[in-house]
């Protein structure tokens, strides 16, 4: 009797819990050797969160809500009823429970997402580079304070101002002619982008944040302003 | 008592840092502060006569340095003021005679005498320049408004606070108000808008300057001369008091405008 017991329930794990599975047999005798299985391994079950999938047995709601009762007695929770039967199903439901095991996803690789944006290197010096100092560096140049006459600034890409570049300045000082020279207020004494000197027009009017660039060898000089 | 160390220099030469230690230290004195200048400008030394205090040298810094003499026996004292001294640069020798170090020691001895220790530098940025910041407290840096010494001055600022000796604050010497309203000068609001420090003070061209340091009887010691009168203001400042602008000049918006540059607290 034992052992058709052992048979007739069996119980493994599954991603959301345990699976107790009946195996054939008419219900009035399945009941029982479930509810005494799990009785004699109560140790192990406890705390868990159960499926139980009865086959093609057809299970009364009033039966299906008794097991639960019975099962959280127990401190075990059933989540699931899994059935071939229709009815039984639809009875699950009514209970609120659920009827289908979640099949395992897939682990899912988590790239990086479109958003993220890759940037480049850049140094960023928070101070003013007053007369007889220079700043260097082969990446770009972020200067959070002026750019004094006889001040230097030589940077591989572009150099960002935010201050008042009056000073000497070179962009893309390796050869890169797409490098641009950007300041709140532009009055350099000398600016290059990628050895080529720049001449800048006359500055008229107040000033304003500026870009300079260079298309085809010669200096365009844009206002930044601010679109309303 | 420990003295605040104030170190002024300029960068470019022949600007008034002179003059100024020398008129700064008297009204200091003269607001009942103990004071003593050290003269860092070895081998050009000036200090002594602007204080007319010349012929009574006996012995020098270097002497102190070397011990050759003690410390006290290098102190002139300044018999027109109640408590100002003076030890005066050698002559004979030049500014590899002394080191940082040895300034750094020199008035960490002075110190607990003393109000104030006004040291005048010497011009350019090599070895007596630093030997003259080592020991500041406060650098005050003096300029022209040439655009020449206010390169320099931007320079020094820089390599003050490369040095870490907090922002360097600045005086303005010989401003023509006359010339800058015939925009032939720098205005003090261009020269400020540069250098981006605050302002201690601004001295207008005053032909009593020369005439006062010729005869050896600085400017701030008598009667009422606007430069005088501008260097009694910076000495009050450095005293910690908040002390408005005065107007250089008849018309009544000259200055108002820098009133506001100044923080509040008047350094
Ligand atoms: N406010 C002023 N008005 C008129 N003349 C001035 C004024 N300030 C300084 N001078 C004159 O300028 C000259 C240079 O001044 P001073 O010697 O103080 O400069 P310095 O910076 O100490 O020079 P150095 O770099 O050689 O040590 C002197 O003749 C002095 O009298
Ligand atoms: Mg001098």
């Amino acid at each position: 009797m034992i052992m058709q017991r052992r048979q007739a329930v069996t119980i493994k794990g599954v991603r959301d819990g345990l699976l107790i599975t009946l195996s054939e047999g008419s219900w009035e005798e399945l009941r029982p050797a479930l509810l005494q299985t799990m009785e004699e391994r109560l140790g192990f079950l406890k705390g868990a969160r159960v499926a139980l999938d009865v086959g093609d047995h057809l299970v009364h709601a009033a039966e299906l809500g008794a097991l639960r009762d019975q099962f959280s007695e127990w401190g075990i929770t059933l989540y699931a009823v899994i059935s071939r039967s229709p009815v039984t199903e639809q009875n699950a439901q009514a209970l609120g429970l659920a009827t289908r095991l979640s099949t395992p996803r897939p682990e899912r690789t988590i790239r990086p997402l479109e958003s993220h944006l890759q940037g480049e290197n850049a140094i960023l010096v928070q101070r003013t580079v007053r007369s007889g100092f220079k700043v260097s560096h082969h990446g770009h140049i972020v200067i959070l304070g002026d750019v004094n006459p006889g001040g230097e600034v030589l940077a591989g890409g572009n150099v960002l101002v935010w201050g008042k570049l009056k000073g000497s300045v070179h962009a893309g000082m390796d050869g890169n002619e797409q490098a641009v020279i950007c300041a709140l207020e532009l009055d350099p004494t000398s600016v290059r982008i990628a050895g080529f000197p720049v001449t800048l027009p006359p500055r008229k009017g107040k000033s304003e944040p500026q870009m300079v660039r260079i298309e085809e060898g010669r200096a365009i000089v844009e206002t930044w302003k601010s679109k309303k | 008592m420990t003295a605040s160390v104030i170190t002024f220099t300029s960068g470019k030469g022949g600007v008034g840092k002179t003059t100024t230690t020398a008129n700064v230290a008297v009204a200091l004195a003269l607001l009942g502060k103990k004071v003593v200048c050290i003269d860092g400008d070895i081998g050009l030394r000036n200090l002594d006569l602007v204080l007319g205090l010349e012929n009574r040298i006996v012995y020098d810094v270097v002497d102190v340095v070397e011990g050759r003499c003690r410390l006290r026996q290098a102190m002139i004292r300044d018999k027109r003021l109640p408590e100002l001294y003076l030890i005066p640069a050698a002559q004979t020798r030049d500014k590899n005679a002394l080191s940082p170090s040895d300034m750094v020691r020199l008035c960490d001895e002075l110190r607990p005498e003393f109000d104030f220790i006004c040291i005048d530098s010497p011009a350019g940025i090599e070895r007596g320049f630093r030997n003259a910041i080592a020991p500041a407290d406060q650098v005050v840096v003096v300029t022209n408004p040439e655009v020449s010494a206010v390169r320099d001055a931007d320079r020094v600022v820089g390599l003050v606070e490369a040095e870490e000796k907090g922002p360097a604050r600045l005086i303005l010497n010989r401003v023509n108000p006359a010339m800058v309203k015939r925009n032939e000068m720098l205005s003090p609001e261009d020269v400020l808008e540069l250098l981006a420090i605050d302002l201690l003070g601004i001295v207008p061209e005053d032909e009593n300057v020369i005439i006062s340091t010729n005869r050896g009887q600085p400017i701030a010691l008598n009667g009422k001369t606007r430069a005088g009168e501008a260097f009694h203001n910076i000495a009050r400042r450095l005293n910690g008091e908040n002390v408005p602008l005065m107007k250089l000049d008849d018309r009544q918006d000259f200055f108002s405008k820098l009133a506001r540059m100044m923080r509040s607290g008047g350094s």
